[in-house]
């Protein structure tokens, strides 16, 4: 179900996190999200899924994060592992599409990274386009998104608004 | 209006459009590999029964090829029965080599075109004058279905390269060198056209590993513009797109208020590179990373596995051996190729000096199969991407490079400057 604000912690990372180090190759031919789960970002952070267990997390990138293959597997493994929603300062642009695709809230915030500790409390506003940093007053303001991304986002990704929206003729 | 633009303004079916609009386009060529059988499962839960066009589609086994793994089997299995019962007019199998040189042998790509494929690096057909864009699994059931996509309309950003390369410089070299100095996201949700001396002088093979290699800098598409060297190539790969594509008139000037930003480069003085682990930006010239010990290296891949490439590693390798310690893992890009460096001799002349030669296909690459690397082991590769684990252990380490400097390498057992041997 969308959500325009999401709460979580910060699961800090550096820049160009590529989809190779969110998802490695050798695991390319599993499909099912219980079994890719548990290889999510593994090889930069060991037991990624664990770690993140049983709270409520935002990853939270530098520039370029996702840059790399196109697998989709990359933002669907994050989603399958429970990651509300990855903030960066910028995008691979394949990555982007594929996290919208599949429901997993990306969002461009520039000047996010000096602003967030690890395990700092943040807060999305979708509807403002703004950030909440922690308890405080501060906020980021975050890049809007344009209508036809948030509608994709706001059905649940693209499956979800093709069903409601699109006509087959076939 | 730029090419590019011009491109998508045909596709959905408009006079004008401008950067950083959002359009629906229909696209004239989906392209599906095996590492999707995503695609199949997103289309069916979107509700699809029928593909739009199965004449517009084309699935290709190559990321793994031959199957190295029961599920990855099944995965392939399953998309060949679909292709079957979707009545798919191109199906690839293992046979055929890596989606981004057969697409262009089998006529499937020409100028003008709008084609998208399950593939970072699909900015390669750039080269031959297409818009041609990588998207993931979920994007490309959508078009299945409806045959469209959105795009949002990218700015373009120029690059020319004027100057005459030196001796055993390579297209490898030359983006290599680029990527160093415009970084990893310069073109972050924009195009990049090639131009100048340099680039008309390169060849339709070497063309292709600029454009293929924009996506490291984050492009979406590349474009250069096509010349009597594309029309050559299209001519005999698909006649009917050639004679219409000459049959346009079209201006050749393009405005400077097209470009975002136009970047200058000049390769004169130009030495082979060599992008260390583990980033494609980090590169230096090959004197600053010579001596550095390799156990294996990879001549093959969408960014290396041409004739040329072969040949020069060839040139190198005739009459040497490498050392027993060293692997040299060849891997022509595509079956034409295999069987054309037969004819010509390479493949025994590299097979002489110790090389093992692998199917057609993406290879060890992406680290699913066929050489992948130990824990502490270093190797020098012409392929695309030196991320951590990329090609095996997150504890080895990755080199790309030129295939000459890859072979000069694989002869030394260490990383070594291949004019010497030319």
């Amino acid at each position: 179900m969308f959500k325009s604000i999401i709460t979580g912690k910060v699961f800090k990372v550096g820049d160009d996190i590529d989809t190779d180090q969110i998802y490695p190759g050798r695991y390319l031919y599993l499909t099912s999200p219980e079994e890719m789960a548990v290889h999510a970002m593994e090889d930069v952070i060991p037991d990624f899924y664990k770690k993140i267990e049983g709270e409520d997390w935002i990853i939270v990138g530098g520039k370029n994060f996702g840059c790399g293959s196109s697998r989709e597997h990359a933002p669907r493994v994050l989603l399958y592992t429970g990651i509300k929603a990855v903030v960066a300062e910028s995008f691979g642009r394949i990555f982007y599409r594929n996290a919208l695709n599949v429901g997993l809230p990306a969002v461009k915030c520039s000047g996010i990274v000096k602003e967030v500790q690890q395990g700092s409390l943040i807060q999305i506003n979708l509807k403002e386009g703004l950030i909440v940093l922690g308890t405080s007053e501060k906020t980021l303001s975050i890049e809007k998104f344009p209508l036809q991304l948030l509608s994709i986002l706001k059905s649940g990704g693209l499956i979800p608004y093709l069903r409601k929206f699109k006509k087959y003729s076939h | 209006m730029h090419p590019l633009y011009q491109i998508l303004a045909r596709a959905t079916n408009r006079d004008q459009i401008n950067p950083g609009e959002f359009i629906v386009a229909k696209v004239d060529l989906a392209e599906i590999n095996d590492l999707y059988l995503q695609v199949i499962l997103s289309f069916k839960e979107m509700g699809g029964n029928k593909v739009w066009d199965p004449q517009k589609i084309t699935f290709i086994m190559d990321h793994y090829a031959p199957a190295p793994t029961i599920k990855a089997a099944e995965n392939q299995k399953k998309m060949r029965e679909f292709a079957k019962e979707q009545g798919i007019k191109y199906f690839f199998d293992i046979n055929r080599g890596v989606c981004h040189q057969v697409m262009p042998e089998e006529g499937l790509v020409w100028p003008g075109m709008l084609l998208v494929a399950t593939d970072s690096h699909t900015t390669t057909h750039g080269a031959f004058g297409a818009f041609s864009t990588g998207i993931g699994a979920t994007d490309m059931a959508a078009v299945l279905l409806t045959g469209e996509i959105w795009f949002r309309v990218p700015e373009i950003i120029k690059i020319n390269i004027i100057g005459e390369r030196g001796k055993g410089i390579m297209a490898k070299d030359i983006i290599l060198y680029i990527i160093s100095q415009l970084g990893t996201d310069v073109a972050l949700y924009k195009a990049i056209e090639f131009d100048g001396e340099a680039v008309k002088e390169l060849s339709l093979d070497e063309r292709l590993v600029l454009c293929n290699m924009s996506v490291e800098m984050g492009a979406k598409a590349t474009y250069i513009r096509p010349d009597e060297k594309v029309m050559e190539y299209i001519s005999h790969t698909n006649p009917k797109k050639y004679k219409e594509f000459k049959s346009i008139k079209r201006t050749n000037n393009i405005s400077r208020e097209e470009y975002e930003s136009i970047y200058n480069f000049d390769i004169s003085d130009l030495e082979p590179q060599v992008a260390l682990p583990h980033r494609v930006d980090n590169v230096v010239s090959v004197s600053q990373a010579a001596g550095k010990p390799i156990q294996q290296a990879l001549i093959g891949t969408c960014t290396g596995g041409r004739i040329n490439d072969i040949k020069i590693a060839a040139q190198i390798l005739k009459g040497k051996k490498i050392p027993p310690w060293v692997r040299l893992l060849v891997i022509p890009a595509s079956s034409q190729i295999l069987k054309k460096c037969i004819d010509l001799g390479y493949i025994q002349i590299l097979l002489d000096s110790g090389a093992t030669l692998a199917t057609p296909s993406c290879g060890p690459c992406l680290g699913a199969h066929e050489g992948v690397l130990a824990p502490g082991e270093n190797c020098i590769s012409t392929s695309s991407r030196n991320f951590p684990g990329r090609m095996g252990s997150t504890e080895a380490k990755i080199f790309l490079s030129s295939p000459a400097t890859a072979a000069a390498s694989a002869l030394k057992g260490v990383i070594t400057d291949p004019r010497e041997f030319l």
